[in-house]
């Protein structure tokens, strides 16, 4: 081959690169390993995981440990999917163009809004996209963020709006756990492009979307929800609601926790902001013989055409979680994902019922749930999740923990709420049988008792 | 397109069919009212597809049969980098003790991973040339993203806000896109005629405004900027920072690295360099690597050892940026990256560039006089050539891509670099063999045979695909782009025409 180009070795085709940059000395890397030997090292790094999956996990917050039907993985592994690239060219991608076309139409679906775009990387980048969105559709600089927001995705709106705003402000939540809808109205002006709420919301409880929809409409913001998808198969839609964007995480629909990511982002809004949109976007159309066929299209809102003035950066998008969300969705229908939503909810009441009438166990989420809830404990959350954590149980998200290791102005929930050390918030998917529920109330009681035994003793003392 | 794939799975549904099972409920069941009340359910269910499991494999797998993925041929997609995606990643990635892992686990139970992504941090620093890594982004644009925002903290700790970052006319859209999103102005400068930045421009456009600059090298062109040094000494000296756009590192592993060039912050996409999947157009990610007076302001957390030898996240980063994402990273696409690197050790990932490029330059020297070639020099893992002498037979760029399809191939990226007119930016990847290459060559030469004496069967390209050309005016003058139900209200016009105007008024200066 060498030959062919003219070259007398490797080493000349690098002729261009200055000899001062040339790297003459090996990279100081591990040396290469056969295939049984590099599989040997990550089943050696498996192996000193334990996966939340393998035991009685509560765990969730926005990560989700549902069970993920055989034929996700099998439609996924597909190579014709899953070594693809984005579809520029459609006559040969009808196969991906056609199963984002049917993506969207569930997300819209699910949310009650007009148009979905082809997806996001988790609902963190989302919102902020969602956010920025509303920016430019009113010319304002400020939001208003309800503390119902999950606290990581509103540190991700905080930092990521450093650049082009519109500068978030965090507003209260009431006892109970839901938004302070007052506050959240104070906090709502004239410069206000978006106010944002979530539904669930972090500590799960539900809000009430009209009364935040009348808010942000009476002061011209848009209305930007961050939605649980699942939830969706039995709450009322977001755009029935009146919201303008609705975004959120659906790694619940047929994709792994993987720890974190890769998740699901997805993106919805009204019709009247579909020029507005970030991100590939998916339509219907008919090639030259009137046979039917999808294209990516408005792609003059996108950073391949319109450079510095897109409406996002975003080009690889996480179009195969997507596949993998749109398989899971159509396995469910809706009346599987309405009965999944039923017996979350109910696993979680019961748990939630049989939790606080422990002695010492008291509410912080009040009211209807979907299936996480946030209780107080009598000690500090984290301690007592690593000691349920030795008995085989994740008992749930230590609240504290997660905000306080984040920026407080960004992640704050307000004072209503009390000291956060204490309060634990508890997910609880299909997964979980009730002697798996009845067992973890077990533990945790008997776990409360050595406690206060234990103080006794110190009192004693 | 196989009649069946032209319905969607929501044509194809049946009232009352279904794939799903659920476990039985049971805990004592409560009244559904008293968990969510009636008054907050939806009102109408969502019109999800009723198939049974066969009817849900059939329409996928008919749709698959549709798509063209690197293992279904030749991908020689310019600056997507379309190597073989290696089975033993997959096999590693599915593995339950990465993929069950959740990211509010405690960090004892996740040792395994926080030591994967620890080592995966330091060979990327070490591919780099420099410092620290953080992991986070999800893709090359996010990254880019990232890499900006963290440019931004360590100016504003020195006392400064610079507002431009300088670019040139052969950047990828992300970049001029991301810099938009960090708040900064972008400032094109233009190619010399050797393909390189023009060192005068660039001199023209540098002031203490000038918060950096980001390139790409080689760049879009394929070609690597000689002067590279001159520019780090430039931009540094007017006290900017160097980007370094990572979407061309396959040239690049081993041979020269960004740190010693005089970048200062690099980001990779691993599903180009580091052979993960692209998956249809994602998930990637795009890890950030910077030096190491930056590292204060990269994202929380990084992952750090303990003196016993556990890993653990740092969130005590006082001058970090925040978070670019929730949790941390895009770990089950990471882990591919880790187990690519792992096999392939500071050698492989050498001779992983020499092939790339050297296939690079095969198809080059074996496409000579076929096109224009606007920047004759050696290429690097990639080449641009200009279709423009097509022009006069009446074909285009896209008509040459167009017939690709028709010889089974996947076309290589048109129309970009914007400089280049009618631009094929052609990009082999290291993973194809020499016949592969050969046959690359035999097709585009068979296909300017072809223009030069039989241009219709270019313009009516593809005939052999499952779908012909298709009206992409038609699907943005009137975006259908989600399932049409029979049971939707017939829409208004005046509706139609109000949201027409509303969106018109909302566009503002677009």
């Amino acid at each position: 081959m060498l030959a062919a180009i003219d070259a007398d070795s490797v080493d000349d085709l690098f002729a261009d690169i200055p000899e001062a940059v040339r790297r003459r000395e090996p990279l100081a890397l591990p040396a290469g390993l056969s295939e049984s030997e590099v599989l040997d090292d990550l089943r050696r790094l498996a192996a000193a995981n334990t996966p939340a999956s393998t035991l009685i996990s509560f765990l969730g917050a926005g990560c989700y440990d549902h069970y993920i039907p055989a034929v996700v993985d099998a439609v996924v592994s597909r190579s014709e999917f899953f070594t693809a690239y984005t579809p520029y060219q459609p006559e040969r991608s009808q196969g991906v163009l056609q199963s984002i076309f049917e993506y969207q139409t569930a997300i819209a679906e699910l949310t009650g809004m007009a148009i979905s775009n082809a997806s996001m990387y988790d609902a963190g980048t989302a919102l902020s996209e969602a956010v920025i969105l509303a920016g430019g559709q009113t010319r304002r600089h400020c939001a208003a963020v309800s503390a119902g927001v999950h606290p990581e995705y509103r540190q991700v709106l905080f930092t990521e709006s450093v650049g082009q705003g519109p500068c978030p402000q965090v507003t209260p939540l009431a006892v109970g756990g839901a938004t302070d809808m007052d506050a959240l109205r104070a906090a709502t002006g004239s410069d206000t492009a978006a106010v944002v709420v979530q539904q669930p919301n972090f500590f799960g409880a539900l809000e009430d979307l009209q009364a935040a929809a009348a808010i942000a409409h009476e002061a011209g913001a848009l209305l930007v929800v961050v939605a649980d998808p699942l939830a969706l198969g039995l709450l009322e839609t977001p755009g029935a609601a009146g919201a303008d964007v609705v975004v959120g995480e659906a790694q619940a629909f047929g994709n792994a926790m993987n720890f974190g990511g890769p998740g699901l982002g997805y993106l919805a809004v009204t019709k009247p902001l579909i020029r507005r949109l970030p991100g590939r976007l998916v339509g219907e159309t008919k090639d030259i013989e009137g046979k039917r066929g999808f294209v990516l299209t408005l792609q003059t809102r996108e950073q391949h055409i319109r450079r510095e003035r897109a409406t996002s950066n975003i080009c690889s998008n996480h179009a195969l979680n997507a596949l993998a969300a749109l398989v899971h969705l159509s396995w469910l229908g809706s009346e599987g994902l309405a009965s999944l939503g039923t017996i979350c909810a109910q696993k979680a009441a019961y748990l939630r019922r049989r939790l606080l009438k422990l002695p010492g166990i008291s509410v912080v989420t009040e009211g209807p749930i979907f299936c996480e809830f946030a209780v107080r404990l009598p000690r500090p959350a984290a301690g007592f999740v690593q000691e349920l954590a030795r008995d085989g149980f994740l008992a749930g998200v230590p609240v504290g923990l997660v905000a306080d290791r984040l920026d407080p102005v960004a992640t704050g929930f307000g004072s209503a709420l009390g000291d956060l050390d204490d309060v634990l918030l508890v997910a609880v998917t299909e997964k979980r049988t009730r002697a798996e529920l009845d067992a973890f109330v077990d533990r945790v009681a008997a776990r409360l008792v050595v406690q206060r035994s234990d103080a006794a003793e110190v009192a004693h003392a | 397109m196989p009649e069946t794939a032209r319905q969607t799975i929501y044509e194809k549904s049946r009232p009352g069919r279904r794939a799903y099972s659920l476990p039985a409920l049971d805990v004592p069941e409560a009244p559904l009212d008293t968990l969510v009340p009636a008054a907050m359910r939806r009102s109408r269910p969502p019109r999800l597809p009723e198939v049974s499991e066969i009817d849900l494999v059939r329409h996928f797998t008919a749709l698959s049969t549709l798509n063209f993925g690197v293992e279904s041929g030749t991908y020689a997609l310019g600056s997507c980098t379309m190597k073989y995606n290696p089975k033993v990643n997959e096999s590693a990635a599915r593995l339950e003790g990465f993929t069950g892992l959740h990211p509010y686990q405690p960090e004892q139970l996740a040792q395994g991973t926080l030591e994967l992504m620890y080592e995966l941090e330091r060979w990327l620093a070490e591919i780099a040339g420099l410092g620290r890594t953080t992991l986070q982004p999800a893709a090359g644009a996010h990254g880019e993203f990232t890499g900006l925002l963290v440019m931004r903290a360590y100016h504003e700790s020195k006392g400064r806000a610079p507002k431009k970052i300088i670019i040139p006319d052969t950047a990828h859209g992300t970049n001029p896109a991301s810099v938009v999103m960090a708040g900064y102005q972008p400032l094109a400068v233009k190619s010399d005629e050797r393909g390189g930045i023009d060192l005068e421009a660039l001199r023209a456009v540098l002031d203490t405004d000038v918060a950096g600059l980001m390139l790409t090298n080689p760049n879009t062109l394929g070609l690597f900027d000689e002067h590279i040094t001159e520019i780090a000494e430039l931009v540094h000296g007017v006290g900017g920072l160097l980007y370094y756009d990572g979407a061309n590192a396959n040239a690049i592993m081993g041979i020269s690295r960004p740190g010693d060039m005089g970048f200062d912050v690099v980001h990779f996409n691993t599903h180009k360099t580091f052979s993960t999947p692209h998956g249809g157009g994602g998930p990637g990610a795009g890890p950030v690597v910077v030096r190491e007076e930056l590292a204060p302001f990269l994202p929380v957390p990084v992952v750090e050892r303990a003196a016993d030898g556990t890993y653990f996240f740092d969130y005590d980063r006082p001058l970090s940026i925040g978070k670019m994402r929730s949790f941390y990273g895009n770990i089950g696409v990471l882990v591919r990256a880790y187990t690519y690197i792992r096999a392939l050790g500071g050698e492989g990932l050498r001779k992983v560039s020499e092939t790339a490029v050297l296939n690079a330059n095969y198809v080059l020297a074996g496409t000579r006089g076929l096109f224009d070639l606007p920047y004759d020099r050696r290429c690097m893992h990639e080449f641009v050539v200009s279709a423009t002498p097509l022009k006069e037979h009446g074909v285009r760029a896209m008509d040459v891509a167009k017939r690709l399809l028709d010889y089974d191939l996947h076309p290589p990226t048109t129309y970009f670099p914007l400089l280049v007119d009618e631009a094929l930016m052609i990009e082999p990847t290291e993973t194809e063999s020499r016949e592969d290459l050969d046959a690359l060559v035999a097709a585009l030469t068979a296909i300017v045979d072809e223009a030069r004496t039989q241009p219709d069967l270019l313009r009516d390209a593809p005939v052999r695909t499952p779908v012909r050309r298709l009206d992409e005016a038609e699907a943005a003058r009137h975006p259908v782009v989600t399932q049409r139900f029979a049971d939707d209200q017939a829409e208004a016009p005046s509706e139609t025409a109000a949201a027409t105007a509303a969106a018109e008024k909302g566009r503002g200066n677009l």
